[in-house]
């Protein structure tokens, strides 16, 4: 089959590479219909996510029709056309179980990478990197899914497949980073960052109470689609302070809930040994935290600040002391997609929430290195381009 | 004594058992004893092997024996006449892991118990046999394929759902001994596997370093080990990504 595999920092190729197959009982194959590129991707293109390695192939937000399943798998047949979750899930340990899917004890292959640099390991993540499992991603014309009981989800007839494909990784990870503010009637919601993620916590805002939405972003045409589609107040971090800007636009009080829908841009400090080691194992290095330090000083005081851009190391001048002193409420993780993706279905279903609008692009497999290129350098107004094999 | 690190079992404060000190880690010979039997055996084989007469075959052999005497710090002399200039004689590795498996006690004491099990999440164990109710057959694989390691090991303690240990029998390939504790864990999380391997490199103070080089490895073999047994027990598979497809690496 076609997939599009990374082969170094900025070197992503279409490749003729062997079809999956069941590996274990749990497991389905999925014949990939629509996968789309994600913000974090770009991390992997850049070099920022350690243990990639070449002919790794990459994607993780996608959704398909099932094309063979495992003695195990209880749920599917084949045909059945689904969604499937970006996060691994066994559904059997003590955090699947109380439903913290991106926590699973089981889901990774390789725990020991994370736990040398996290001192625990999270789930195994689809073309992520090894230090989260190593699994082949969906950029391809077949995909293996683990676990398909718990990761996969049918797509309710009526919901269209350029909304579907978003329920697998940004809707829920946009609902998460909203749900993790704990939203009270009538509190204000800040999302830094108008990408994917960013417009699905914005709508996702309203859906849990806010009483008032304010994007911040600085390219012009994801604001407009902040307004247009998730009726959200705007910002452009270039134009205005966005400190004083946020204070007056709440009486001098602050916004209730701010999320980071940005996370780490990287560069490299120095730190203490052990992390070097842990580094130099893994060759992580530390995120800029522009956004975070930003929302944690433009919080009201008690607020919450929610956290799902990505990170992967060591910040460097948090300010702890502003949060310590404002006693904020931080949440983080990366989403626990098994738990959202049933009721973000049924959302889009019930007409509440409509993802299409994200999908700028439709474009062949054959187009993915272009695709992203674009993705990356935002030309032609791209919020997502989505890839059908 | 070589000192690895502190045992984690002294830190948990429970007992471990010892594999016994026979066959391959024995060692009756001095570490400044050893260099010279290496220096002087290598000199001597050398000489000998230059002279094509029969002095020169002597000497390559008695080369030869010094050179074993050395590396391996075993001396079939000094154990005749009852000598011992060995001066690390303890030498046992020794790795405790505990992890937290969400099944019942007896479930996971079972599926342990049958030893013909292990190998399913014990990556390098090739087939272990039940030969009695407390004897037992181990093969494992040596990395890289070179070859397989063998020996028998007895049951020397058993609680049900509580406790098991085993311990290989005197002249093994390797030396060795296991201990595997099962404790509830709190707020009905299942069950608590504490996992003490432990053995003696052959070869005596040379394979002691060796050892000590390898330790890190070994460390993560029983941790990776554990992780397999967890998914096993969990979720009925191991995890895994062998055989899933890659471009060109």
């Amino acid at each position: 089959m076609k997939a599009l595999c990374w082969n170094g920092i900025n070197d992503l190729r279409v490749e003729r590479v062997p079809d999956p197959s069941i590996l274990n009982p749990g497991d389905a194959i999925v014949r990939v219909t629509m996968s789309s590129v994600c913000g974090s991707d770009l991390h992997l293109l850049d070099g920022y996510v350690p243990t990639m390695k070449a002919g790794d192939i990459i994607g993780h937000e996608f959704m398909g029709e099932v094309v063979e399943v495992g003695p195990g798998v209880k749920k599917f047949v084949k045909g059945d056309r689904v969604v499937v979750g970006s996060v691994l899930g066994c559904g059997s340990c003590e955090f699947c179980q109380t439903d913290q899917w991106s926590l699973c004890d089981n889901s990774n292959p390789n725990p020991e990478i994370l736990e040398k640099a996290y001192g625990y390991a999270g789930a195994g993540i689809f073309g992520y990197s090894h230090a989260f499992g190593g699994y082949a991603g969906s950029h391809a014309e077949y995909i293996r899914v683990p676990y398909a009981d718990n990761g996969a989800f049918k797509v309710p007839e009526g919901v269209t497949d350029d909304a579907a494909v978003f329920t697998s990784d940004a809707f829920p990870t946009g609902f998460m980073a909203a749900d993790m503010c704990g939203i009270e009637p009538g509190d204000t919601v800040v999302v830094w960052g108008a990408g994917g993620v960013g417009q699905m916590a914005m709508q996702s805002a309203w859906l849990l109470g806010a009483g008032r939405v304010i994007a911040i972003d600085r390219f012009r045409d994801r604001l407009a689609k902040a307004k247009q589609f998730a009726k959200a107040e705007t910002l452009n971090y270039e134009e205005v302070d966005i400190l004083e800007a946020l204070k007056e636009m709440t009486g001098g009080r602050g916004p209730d809930r701010c999320i980071d829908a940005v996370g780490m841009e990287a560069h490299t400090t120095g730190v203490e040994q052990y992390y070097d080691k842990a580094k130099q194992t893994l060759r992580l290095q530390t995120g800029r935290p522009a956004v975070l330090r930003q929302a944690i000083m433009a919080c009201r005081k008690g607020g919450t600040v929610s956290i799902v851009g990505v990170y992967g190391g060591l910040l460097d001048k948090f300010p702890m002391g502003a949060a310590m002193n404002k006693a904020l409420t931080l949440r983080m993780g990366q989403m626990f997609a098994q738990k959202y993706i049933p009721q973000l279905l049924d959302r889009v279903a019930a007409g509440e929430v409509d993802p299409s609008y994200m999908l700028t692009h439709k474009w062949g497999l054959d187009q993915s290195p272009e695709g992203y290129k674009m993705f990356k350098e935002k030309t032609d107004d791209c919020m997502r381009v989505v890839f059908t094999p | 004594m070589d000192t690895y690190k502190s045992k984690m079992s002294d830190v948990l404060d429970t007992q471990h058992i010892l594999p016994p000190a026979t066959g391959s880690s024995h060692m009756n010979v001095g570490t400044t004893e050893r260099i010279g039997s290496v220096v002087g055996g290598a000199l001597m084989a050398y000489y000998g092997f230059r002279k094509p007469n029969f002095g020169g075959l002597i000497l390559a052999a008695a080369g030869g024996a010094l050179l074993y005497r050395g590396s391996t710090g075993y001396c079939p002399m000094n154990s005749m006449l009852g000598r011992d200039t060995a001066d690390a004689k303890d030498i046992s590795i020794e790795i405790t892991r505990s992890l937290t498996i969400n099944r019942p006690r007896s479930e996971v004491f079972q599926f342990w118990r049958q030893f013909e099990n292990l190998p399913q999440f014990m990556q390098h164990l090739q087939e272990v046999r039940q030969q009695g109710p407390k004897r037992s057959h181990w093969v494992a694989k040596i990395p890289k394929g070179v070859g397989t390691v063998e020996w028998d090991a007895d049951i020397v303690q058993e609680e049900t759902d509580t406790l098991i240990a085993w311990r290989s029998l005197p002249t093994s390939d390797v030396d060795n001994a296991g201990e595997v504790r099962f404790t509830d864990a709190p707020a009905d999380r299942g069950t608590v596997v504490q996992a003490t391997i432990s053995y003696r490199p052959p070869a005596g103070a040379v394979g002691g370093q060796l050892a000590k080089l390898l330790n890190p490895a070994f460390e993560q073999m029983v941790k990776n080990d554990l992780h397999r047994f967890k998914q096993l027990m969990e979720t009925g598979e191991v995890t895994t990504i062998e055989g899933q497809p890659a471009g060109a690496r």
